[in-house]
């Protein structure tokens, strides 16, 4: 999440104090991110020292107001545009554990993807609680919330098809010797830049 | 009060070499208010566990009990009736009657339970209205969008007093929206208005609106998801990012 650009997206509707950037930020993610109001500050100095914002009124405290320059707004609209980071980790944790358990002589790689599946489904219930909790209206509750929610989707997918796909070779006398070595890292495919 | 139990239900199809375990000693409660669902790969028993829980089908082995009451022990009327006023279906297909409007495939299993045409007309019309549907109530099922369709058959699952509902993949051709708002639904019937459901699905988005989740695999409970621990462990403050 790039604290930075919200800052600057707020900002482009008129200055603002730093108190009331921190409350806006949170109300329009719903919640669901909090921020420290040092982050705030911090991240507003370095907004100025790099140009992209400006202040006036007092010298230091919640008394100075903010507002965005015009390279500042030139920056939001290239962030906006600019497709995030999506390369997977170089070995995501979960499917390195699904690798090493697959290997281990007295673990069942089925049980340890249970529980990860468990995990995950009993998360996606909070969050659907807290989507359902929300008022109707907010959509930006919603929207961050499903954001959450079809990720972590997409991991239980994974595991259901990694343990179909693990029957399927178990059943075929396929699994893969216990010798063999682990993939190597692939490039990354996605990563930015 | 539990609404729905099952002891020790076991289903074989076939016999001998051509025998399928489908439920294996499947023992699960389901209270009032409470709406679970029921996760698996196809083949794990998700769909045989309904039609037994509905009475739809007989368990081969284990007892099953709505309202406390063992349906062994009931007859064939006595179980028709418990079909009628207390357990709801709702499957994929919908299941609606083509020739019939919304209101009138909502009311009918009221009128086929002898309650007079216009009191049967009143309740379906106020299900139906619960489910925003108020204005659709005089359009036949060919006439309304896959969400609509979807929601008349909720309608017609929680009229009048029945309190237990049983749906099959309730949300299966519906968009994330209309999948949405189907949950929603049922899950509002349960908090609310006291009425037990059991959902069937493999869609881990749709089961996170159930209040307790079961994995079934190769027709036994495999697991179960612990009850909800609240959402504010998600908002506190030091969650890792």
């Amino acid at each position: 999440m790039s604290v930075r650009h919200a800052l600057l997206a707020l900002l482009s509707e008129g200055p603002k104090y730093g108190l009331q950037l921190r409350e806006e930020f949170e109300a329009r993610t719903g919640e669901v991110w909090p921020l420290n109001v040092g982050q705030v500050y911090t991240t507003l100095q370095r907004l100025e020292r790099d140009g992209l914002v400006e202040s006036e009124g007092a010298d230091e405290g919640p008394q100075k107001a903010f507002q965005i320059t015009s390279s500042g707004a030139v920056e939001l609209a290239h962030w906006l545009r600019t497709p995030p980071d999506l390369s997977s980790p170089p070995r995501d944790e979960l499917v390195m554990k699904v690798l090493v358990a697959i290997r281990l002589p007295d673990t069942n790689v089925h049980d340890v993807i249970q529980d990860h599946r468990r995990y995950l489904v009993q998360l996606m219930q909070e969050w659907t609680r807290i989507k359902e909790g929300g008022a109707a209206g907010d959509l930006n509750l919603a929207l961050a919330v499903d954001a959450e929610l079809f990720r972590l989707d997409s991991v239980v997918r994974w595991l259901d098809s990694a343990d179909a796909r693990l029957r399927r070779a178990a059943a075929e006398g396929n699994v893969q010797q216990a010798t063999a070595p682990l993939p190597k890292q692939r490039r990354r495919i996605g990563a930015r830049g | 009060m539990s609404m729905l139990e099952l002891r020790q239900v076991s289903k074989v199809y076939g016999r001998g070499a051509a025998e399928v375990r489908a439920l294996d000693q499947v023992t699960m409660s389901v209270d009032e208010g409470a709406m679970v669902a029921v996760m698996g790969p196809s083949g794990s028993g998700k769909s045989t566990l309904l039609t037994i829980a509905g009475s739809l089908e007989e368990p081969t082995l284990g007892e099953v009990r709505v309202r406390g009451a063992d349906l062994a022990e009931m007859s064939r009327n006595d179980k028709a009736r418990l079909r009628r006023r207390t357990i709801g279906y709702v499957f994929q297909d919908y299941n609606l009657l083509p020739g019939l409007t919304a209101a009138e495939n909502v009311s009918l299993p009221l009128e086929l339970d002898g309650l007079p045409g216009r009191k049967a007309r009143a309740a379906g019309l106020a299900a139906l209205a619960e489910l925003g549907l108020a204005e659709r109530a005089e359009r036949y099922p060919d006439e309304l969008s896959g969400g609509e369709r979807q929601r008349v058959a909720i309608a017609r699952a929680v009229v009048g007093e029945r309190r237990l509902l049983l749906a099959d993949e309730p949300s299966g051709a519906l968009d994330s929206a209309n999948a949405e708002a189907v949950m929603r639904l049922v899950h509002e019937a349960c908090k609310n208005r006291g009425k037990a459901a059991v959902v069937v699905t493999h869609d881990a988005q749709l089961a996170s609106w159930a209040d307790r989740v079961v994995f079934l695999r190769d027709g036994r409970i495999a697991d179960q998801t612990a009850p909800a621990s609240g959402p504010e462990s998600l908002l506190a403050p030091g969650r890792p990012q």
